[in-house]
Order: C-alpha cells, then sequence, then structure tokens
C-alpha cells in the first residue's frame, strides 16, 4: 500500500518530451536578450559569448534531463539530495579551514562546482517534502523544524562568506512556508522579532558587509571605494535614458567605468544601451517567466509539487528582484548574479535545472493516483 | 478514518495554497512595479543629471610639458639646455615579476645601482601602474646596444628617448645658473598648479629659479577620452605646449671660464661688471659643483658629501658670501671724509705706527709697524694708512661715514636677479644697540673705517660699488639677464639697465681725487697693488685688502707658511679699469690666501683681451 502511494501514473510515459512551452519560449527569450548584452558587456569578445554558449548547452541538457524525471523521483530523493548537500558544505568549509580562507568551491578535477548551488535546489525541496506530510494550518512547531532546515545550510553558506547565496536559499525556503500556509499572525509576529534582530545581525556582519547597507544608504560617502560601484552603475543607466547609446554603443560599460559589468552589474550595461525600453523589456520577461513559474504552481496537483513549484519560482524572482534592485541603487550590493543573463556557468546551470523541474512538475499531469 | 483525514486536508491544503500563490502573484507585480518605477525614475527624470556624468567620466585633459627654454651667455654660447637621453622604463602593469626582472636587468646592464633600484621602487609606489617608471637615466650607446638585442626577453621594458637638463660648463657656471630639480609639494604650491601640471622639474637655485617663469613656459593640453583607468583611448583635440623664453645672459662665459680658472682650488669669489649700465660680466665662486647631478635627483651621498664639505662648495660666494671689506672699504670712507671736509688734499698727519684714542691708553695700531711718515689722503690709499683712517674715521664719525657707505649700496640687497643674495651689514649706533644690545664704543668707529669689525659685504656689492665709484657716483642694479626671446612669437625683450639713486657730491672733483689714489695704488713703487703688477697694458685704479681671520698673529714673528691654512688672512681686491673712461670693475674674494689682485689681474687681462680681438676682427 506505501508503495503504491508514491507512485502515481501520469498522462505520458516517460518516451514523450516533457516540455512546458510558454516557460521555454520565456526562457530562451530571456537567454538570447542576455547572450546580445554579454556580446556588447564583454567588448565583443566572442570566445566568452562561445564559452557561456556552452554552459547554456550544458545547462539546457540538464533542464530536458531534469524535466523527464517524474516529480515523486524528487520526493523520494528529496533528503537524500539535502543531507549529501548538507555533507558538501560542511566538507568545503573544513577545507576552507585548512586553506585558510575563503572556500566556496569542490573541485572534482573535470569541473569545479559550489555546494552552495546545491542548497539552491536542495532547500526548496526540502522545505517542501518537509511541508508536505504536515497539515495545514501549520503549527509552531513545524514552522520552527522547517525554519532550522532551512537556516543550517543557509548559515554555512553565509560563513563561506557567501552573503548572496545564503539569502536566495532563506528566501527560497521562507517562499514556501509562505505557500505552505503559515497563520499571517505568525508571519507578522515574526517579521516584528526579524526586525527587532536586525541590530543583533549587524554586529555580527563582517566589514565589508555592513559597508555595503552604509553605502546604500548614501554612496556619495565613499565614492571611491565602496559607493564607487553603485554611482558608476546608477551613471550607465541613467545615461541611457528612454532609448539607450545602441547596441555596442555604450561608453560608460566599455571604458571600463562600470565594474563587473559582465557579471553581477550586467544589468546596468542593458541600461545603458537599451535604455528605458530595452530594459523594461527585460524586466518584464524575468517577471512572466516567474508568474509562468507561479502558474505552473497553481496547476500542480500534490501539495508537494506545487510548494516546490512556488518555491522554485519565486527563487528566480527574487534573485532577479535582488540583483536588479542592487544595481539600480534601490538595494545593497550582496553578489547576486542577474539570472540566466550574468556571465558564469554555475548559477545558469542551478536555474535551468530548477526551471527542469518545474517543467517536470508542468509536464507530469497525473491520470490517477493509485491513492484515490 | 485516516483516509478521509487525508482527503479533506488535501482540499483545505489545496486552497489554502491557491489564496497563497495569488498573495505571491500580487508579490511580483508590486516589486516589478517598483523596479520599472526605479528604472524610469532614473534613465527618464534623471537622465540629464547622469548624461552629463557620464561625459566627465569619459573625457580627460591631459597636460603637456612645455620645453624649458634654453639659457645662453652674452656671444650666444649655450650655457643650460635639454638634451634627449636614452632612458630605460618599466610600464608596471606589463611586467608580470618585477623584482626577477630588475634582477635580470641588473645582470645584463651592470650600470644600474642599487640606488637607481630604490628610485625606481619610490616612483612605482607613487604613480599608477600604466604610467613608464624610469630605471636608468642617461644610457649609455653601450648600454642601449646591449639592451635592443635582448629587448626580447623583457616585455614591458623599454628605452625611450626624453629631454633631460644639461649645463655643458658643469661647475663653471653652476652658482650662476643654479639647477633644476624635482619639483616637491611646497614650490607646488608656489606656482601656478594648472601651468605645472605636466612639469616634473624646476629651478631650485640660481637664474634658473629667478626666472623660472620666463623659462618654464606654457602647458599644452590634449583632450582625449580615457578609460577608467586613465589610459589614453584617442585624442580629440590638442594645444601644444609653449616652450619657455630663450635667456641670454650678461655673462661672457670666456671670461666667466678665465675668472673660475683664476679661483681654482682655491675658496674665493669673483664678480666683475659693467661699469655703465651693471651688466655682470663673470661671476666666479669657487669650488663648485657639477650641477647636472642635481637633475634627475642627486643621490643621497652625493649630496651629503657636497653639503658636509669643509669648502662649501654648494655655497655661492659672489652673492652670499659676506667678508668684512678691510682696506678696499677706504676709497668710500676716504670719499666720505671729503664728502664731510674733515679732510681735504692739502691735509696731512704723522703716521707713527699706532692711533691712541684720547684718553684711552690702547694704541690701534698700523698693518706697518713702524709708520709711513707723513701722509696725505692719496698716499693714506696707496700704502693704505690705517693710521691715517683711524684719525678720519674718528673725526667724522660713524654715522655720517656709515650713511655714505650705505649710499653705495652696502648693506642692502643689490637687487641682483639671482634669490640667494645676502644684504651685508653696515653697523651702527643703533645697529649695535639693536643686534648686540651694547652702545657703540669709539673704538668701533676706528676698526670700522679700515673696513673691520661688525663690516661685512658680498663680492658682488664691492663690484657694484667700485662701479660706481669709477662713474662718479651713477649707480646701475647689477643683473644677469641680457635679453630673453619668446618662443612662440619670436619676440625680443631687451632688459633695459635700470640706475639707482646716485651718489651725489658737493665737488665733483672728489672722485678724481680718489680715482687718482686708487691708480697710484698700482703704479706707485709704494702701492699696495704689486702684486697685480705695475705694467698693465690698460690703466687700472685698484685697492688692495687684507681681513684678518685670527687677529693674534699679525705682529708675531711666524712665517707665513707656519699659519693653518684656516687662519690665514682673506685677500681682497677691487678695481676698475681702464681709469680715463672705466668700462669694467671687478671684486675678487680669495679665502685664506694672498692672491686676490693675481686672480683680478688675469680677468682684467683676459677681458681687454676679448675686447681687443673683437675690435680687430
Amino acid at each position: 500500500m506505501k508503495s503504491h502511494h508514491a507512485r502515481p501514473v501520469y498522462r505520458f510515459t516517460a518516451k514523450s518530451i516533457h516540455v512546458d512551452w510558454p516557460l521555454l519560449g520565456l526562457l530562451l527569450a530571456v537567454i538570447a536578450f542576455g547572450m546580445l548584452i554579454l556580446y556588447s558587456a564583454s567588448n565583443q569578445n566572442l570566445s566568452m559569448v562561445l564559452r557561456q554558449s556552452m554552459r547554456l548547452f550544458f545547462a539546457l541538457s540538464i533542464m530536458a534531463i531534469f524535466a523527464m524525471i517524474p516529480p515523486h523521483k524528487y520526493k523520494i530523493w528529496t533528503p537524500w539530495i539535502y543531507g549529501v548537500g548538507l555533507a558538501l558544505l560542511i566538507a568545503v568549509m573544513i577545507m576552507g579551514k585548512i586553506g585558510k580562507g575563503a572556500q566556496r568551491w569542490l573541485d572534482l578535477g573535470v569541473f569545479r562546482f559550489q555546494p552552495s548551488e546545491i542548497m539552491k535546489l536542495a532547500i526548496p525541496l526540502m522545505t517542501a517534502w518537509y511541508l508536505d506530510r504536515k497539515p495545514v494550518p501549520i503549527d509552531l512547531r513545524t514552522l520552527l523544524v522547517a525554519v532550522i532546515l532551512i537556516f543550517i545550510p543557509a548559515l554555512l553558506i553565509a560563513k563561506q562568506p557567501d552573503l548572496g547565496t545564503a539569502i536566495m536559499v532563506i528566501f527560497a525556503g521562507l517562499s514556501a512556508i509562505f505557500v505552505a500556509g503559515i497563520r499571517i499572525r505568525i508571519l507578522f509576529i515574526v517579521s516584528i522579532l526579524a526586525s527587532c534582530s536586525a541590530p543583533l545581525l549587524w554586529h555580527v556582519m563582517h566589514d565589508y558587509q555592513k559597508k555595503r547597507i552604509i553605502t546604500l544608504l548614501n554612496p556619495e560617502l565613499d565614492p571611491l571605494g565602496a559607493g564607487y560601484h553603485i554611482i558608476q552603475s546608477k551613471i550607465a543607466i541613467g545615461s541611457g535614458g528612454a532609448f539607450g547609446k545602441g547596441w555596442l554603443q555604450g561608453s560608460q560599460s566599455h571604458l571600463n567605468f562600470l565594474p563587473e559589468h559582465a557579471t553581477d552589474f550586467i544589468f546596468a550595461v542593458s541600461g545603458e544601451e537599451f535604455g528605458f525600453v530595452g530594459s523594461s523589456i527585460l524586466i518584464v520577461l524575468c517577471i512572466f517567466v516567474a508568474l509562468r513559474g507561479l502558474h505552473i504552481a497553481r496547476e500542480a496537483q500534490t501539495s508537494f509539487t506545487r510548494l516546490l513549484a512556488a518555491s522554485l519560482a519565486m527563487t528566480f524572482f527574487l534573485s532577479a528582484f535582488v540583483n536588479i534592485g542592487m544595481v539600480m541603487g534601490i538595494l545593497p550590493v550582496v553578489g547576486i548574479p542577474l539570472p540566466l543573463v550574468s556571465y558564469g556557468g554555475t548559477a545558469m546551470v542551478t536555474f535551468l535545472a530548477s526551471f527542469g523541474i518545474l517543467m517536470s512538475i508542468s509536464s507530469h499531469r497525473i491520470l490517477f493516483n493509485t491513492m484515490s | 478514518m485516516r483516509l478521509h483525514q487525508s482527503v479533506k486536508n488535501e482540499r483545505a491544503e489545496s486552497r489554502m495554497h491557491h489564496v497563497r500563490l495569488n498573495m505571491l502573484v500580487a508579490f511580483v507585480i508590486c516589486c516589478s512595479a517598483l523596479l520599472i518605477a526605479r528604472l524610469a525614475y532614473l534613465q527618464i527624470s534623471e537622465y540629464k543629471r547622469y548624461e552629463t556624468l557620464s561625459m566627465k567620466n569619459q573625457m580627460s585633459i591631459i597636460p603637456i610639458a612645455p620645453p624649458r627654454g634654453i639659457i645662453l651667455d652674452s656671444q650666444g654660447v649655450v650655457l643650460a639646455e635639454n638634451i634627449p637621453v636614452y632612458v630605460l622604463e618599466i610600464v608596471p602593469e606589463h611586467v608580470k615579476n618585477i623584482p626577477e626582472t630588475l634582477a635580470r636587468l641588473r645582470t645584463l646592464l651592470p650600470s644600474i645601482t642599487d640606488e637607481d633600484i630604490d628610485n625606481f621602487n619610490r616612483a612605482r609606489n607613487q604613480n599608477r601602474s600604466y604610467v613608464p617608471i624610469p630605471v636608468k637615466l642617461k644610457l649609455t650607446q653601450d648600454d642601449v646596444a646591449v639592451f635592443a638585442s635582448n629587448q626580447y626577453q623583457f616585455t614591458g621594458v623599454s628605452i625611450k628617448a626624453r629631454l633631460m637638463r644639461y649645463y655643458p660648463l658643469g661647475e663653471v657656471t653652476a652658482h650662476l645658473l643654479g639647477y633644476v630639480g624635482r619639483i616637491n609639494i611646497q614650490e607646488l604650491q608656489q606656482v601656478d598648479p594648472t601651468n605645472y601640471r605636466a612639469t616634473n622639474f624646476i629651478g631650485k637655485s640660481g637664474i634658473e629659479k629667478f626666472y623660472e617663469d620666463l623659462l618654464h613656459g606654457r602647458v599644452g593640453y590634449q583632450q582625449v577620452e580615457t578609460d577608467v583607468s586613465g589610459r589614453t583611448l584617442r585624442v580629440l583635440s590638442k594645444q601644444n605646449p609653449v616652450s619657455g623664453e630663450k635667456l641670454y645672459l650678461t655673462v661672457d662665459v670666456r671670461l666667466q671660464q678665465v675668472a673660475f680658472d683664476a679661483l681654482k682650488d682655491k675658496r674665493g669669489a669673483v664678480v666683475a661688471i659693467s661699469t655703465h649700465n651693471g651688466d655682470i660680466l663673470a661671476m666666479a665662486s669657487s669650488p663648485s659643483y657639477d650641477p647636472n647631478l642635481f637633475v634627475n635627483g642627486i643621490s643621497s651621498a652625493d649630496y651629503q658629501r657636497l653639503a658636509n664639505a669643509k669648502d662649501r662648495p654648494l655655497y655661492n660666494r659672489a652673492v652670499r658670501g659676506l667678508y668684512p671689506p678691510a682696506s678696499t672699504i677706504k676709497p668710500f670712507v676716504a670719499l666720505a671724509g671729503l664728502e664731510k671736509g674733515v679732510v681735504d688734499t692739502n691735509y696731512h698727519i704723522f703716521d707713527p705706527g699706532w692711533f691712541k684714542l684720547p684718553g684711552v691708553s690702547h694704541s690701534y695700531r698700523d698693518w706697518k709697524k713702524t709708520g709711513h711718515g707723513v701722509i696725505n689722503i692719496k698716499r693714506a690709499i696707496t700704502v693704505s694708512c690705517d693710521t691715517y683712517f683711524y684719525q678720519l674715521g674718528h673725526r667724522m664719525g660713524i654715522a655720517f661715514m656709515g650713511e655714505m657707505l650705505s649710499k653705495f649700496g652696502f648693506g642692502q640687497l643689490t637687487n641682483i636677479d639671482l634669490i640667494e643674495e645676502a644684504p651685508g651689514i653696515v653697523p651702527n649706533d643703533p645697529w649695535k644697540r639693536r643686534t648686540k644690545g651694547v652702545a657703540w664704543y669709539p673704538g668701533d668707529t676706528l676698526i670700522s673705517a679700515i673696513g673691520q669689525g661688525f663690516m661685512l659685504a658680498s663680492p658682488l656689492q664691492m663690484a657694484n660699488a667700485t662701479a660706481s665709484l669709477s662713474q662718479k657716483g651713477h649707480r646701475f642694479r647689477p643683473h644677469l639677464l641680457q635679453k630673453s626671446i619668446q618662443s612662440d612669437k619670436g619676440e625680443t625683450h631687451n632688459y633695459e639697465p635700470l640706475e639707482e639713486y646716485p651718489v651725489k657730491l658737493k665737488d665733483e672733483n672728489y672722485w678724481n681725487i680718489i680715482a687718482d689714489a686708487m691708480h697710484s695704488v698700482i703704479t706707485s713703487n709704494e702701492g699696495t697693488g704689486y702684486r697685480f703688477g705695475r705694467t698693465a697694458p690698460y690703466s687700472v685704479a685698484g685697492k688692495t685688502g687684507t681681513a684678518q681671520v685670527f687677529s693674534g698673529h699679525q705682529y708675531e714673528k711666524k712665517r707665513y707658511e707656519d699659519i693653518p691654512e684656516f687662519l690665514r688672512d682673506h685677500s681682497l681686491f677691487i678695481a676698475f679699469a681702464p681709469v680715463e673712461n672705466p668700462e669694467i670693475a671687478i671684486a675678487v674674494m680669495v679665502e685664506n690666501d694672498f692672491v686676490a689682485s693675481n686672480v683680478a689681474r688675469k680677468v682684467l687681462d683676459a677681458y681687454f683681451q676679448l675686447k681687443k680681438g673683437e675690435t680687430t676682427s
């Protein structure tokens, strides 16, 4: 009986292609836009674009594979994925201690990867898995366990130190808790408690992190230091105007005034070259991706898949939101790349893997459950 | 029962999830609206502001240093020029391992010293990584050849030709011209910072410092597009610099050379001046130094050696050296006596070899122990009789004497075009009370009358006063600049001689009396100018002087050679020539040696020799 419970029957067989076409269309649009910007931001460095394309190809393959795996398999694997992810994080931390420096990477010889990236998938999976077993509305004890499940890896990641990713995985877990049905009252109390603990958090933050927050409030205080990034990216965006300076014409990014213009600050290049119109399109595309993800969550047929889909969609959205907000100077500078656009392979693979899971959820429609 | 519960929960859960998902959709839309609003604020309402800021970011103005004006002597001989030198440079950002590269360079070019490496590291720390930093200045042809054939091993290292200040005559003109050196922060505060944006060198002393404004020129600019590290990408417009003005000096370097050679291995100074307009014809100070050492930063070892040397080569004795004028002051004191009327040509005294103030037992000795016998004003100057001048000084009083000496420019700056000048001292009662806090004693007047005691003058002042004496009181401001030529317009600006307030006497004949007496210093058998020689092919009026360094030895029966060199008397000599129509005046000062007259002879001989050459050719 128990084994039957975990084995639903899907409308399509495993041989079918598992794709969510609207989501794929939106993703390809964002990726194409991103390639255009990257070509310009890299100073028309074709080899950089080529390298990014190869990563993209790899990431899209991962997405296709993940989309074929039926959701209940993920559910079965969840505790294992979470456990392995956590173990790797601890391993990295110990290696970092030995190596006497910040360590985020695990060198597997063939390629290096960051265990924190696994957590971007493992935490949505784990929170969804755990909350799926609990009745609604969530009681305090459940909430506490869920929060612990989220914060242990999050703190390990923050310790690396990779504040951006830590914040992202916390958001991912919290969105699952939110959807799972935390009482608004509890949410309210928790947010008050959180804001009260802000000074405490301030105390444990690294100096560079504190500096970034101070700089956010007044970038002109330190124009050559921490404020430089924000001032320069605002200048690049602002000087783009309504229609932009045109593709490959952005002086601020091409003359290197704009730091990290191919990675974290790539949105500013779009702002400078494509102006308000082009950049709004990019923002809207990102929103549509997120909304499509949330739509998949609404259509999902089980509690686990709903929570998982919502959490993954929100991870994508919040990454984009925090990155763009940071580049435009309304959020502090935390090292979060713009998903699917920023140069770099690891985040690209993780995000497309998460879209693979979303596609799996949307394309594996359950005909009947052995249970019902 | 369990099944039922589960189904019910599933429905409730689904409902709850949908409500929450709708809330998330709303949240996403709100956040996106916020982003788009912010984007619109930056790109539409603040567009103008950021547009301007972005333009400012990428344009930059790069200053171009003007070539420094060259300096020539009155005959057009180059005294200071800019020569291209080969400089070995490193662009730090193009070199991966700088210490390793330096080590390899040193094995290739052994002429690179530790000092060079220190200078390189200092300059490297003060500049951005794309700025070329010199490792070795002034490479020899051999070094250039050796490096050129090995250049492929040294990426980021190259040889460049740069302009460097060079003084071809080196120590002969060192004190006169001064030198340029790397500009420092204090100096930068005194000049127009815009005009000096690209300038590395500034005049530190001498003509180089005094005429810094003329020599420097106007900075040029190029407007360029740059990247964030300031690297030039493209030149948009260019305004060429205006090089500094070409300066012609009044000095004749041939005469300068003779004067400098005459002082060889001695400590002293020569100033030769044109009596008609104050042109300095030669101004030498010995010992000297090589100003080229200073141009690119003198090594601290070299500097310590020069600064601490006992005979002070860095010191311009001609304008800054202050000495008791000794007997060379006597013609001026005699003139004051005539003017005041305390003596005339008929007045004479008997010199027993000493003078006593009334009521005081101390006797003031003449330099000649046995005395000069009966002596009038002409003979007093000819034989340099101290007793006559004690008497004269005593009767005239220090106030009048000081006043007269001041009229000749003693005790004040001559305002020559050099900054190193010192004013010297003409003492009197108020001066002594102010500086020493003691009253003026009658004895002070006596020794002042023979140019000893508190009185101090520079060789330049002596030369200039002698020129005034030769011109019957017409005084000119001494100067070194003859003309300057602007490089862009080619306009010549001639220096106009500046006449100072003249010395006026009751009787013009007084001048002739003094000139005649000074002439007999040279021509008379008993004249003290015997070292100058009685047989110069031109007529000379002169006066010798011997300044005591150590007063105890004068009458001791000590052989001259036994006196330690630094205790020997200084010798001085002033002269003008020809007597009938004076055109050159000279003052010579030699420390601890008696050869001042000999030096003056060499310089005057050379002057008339050169003049003869010019008139015949």
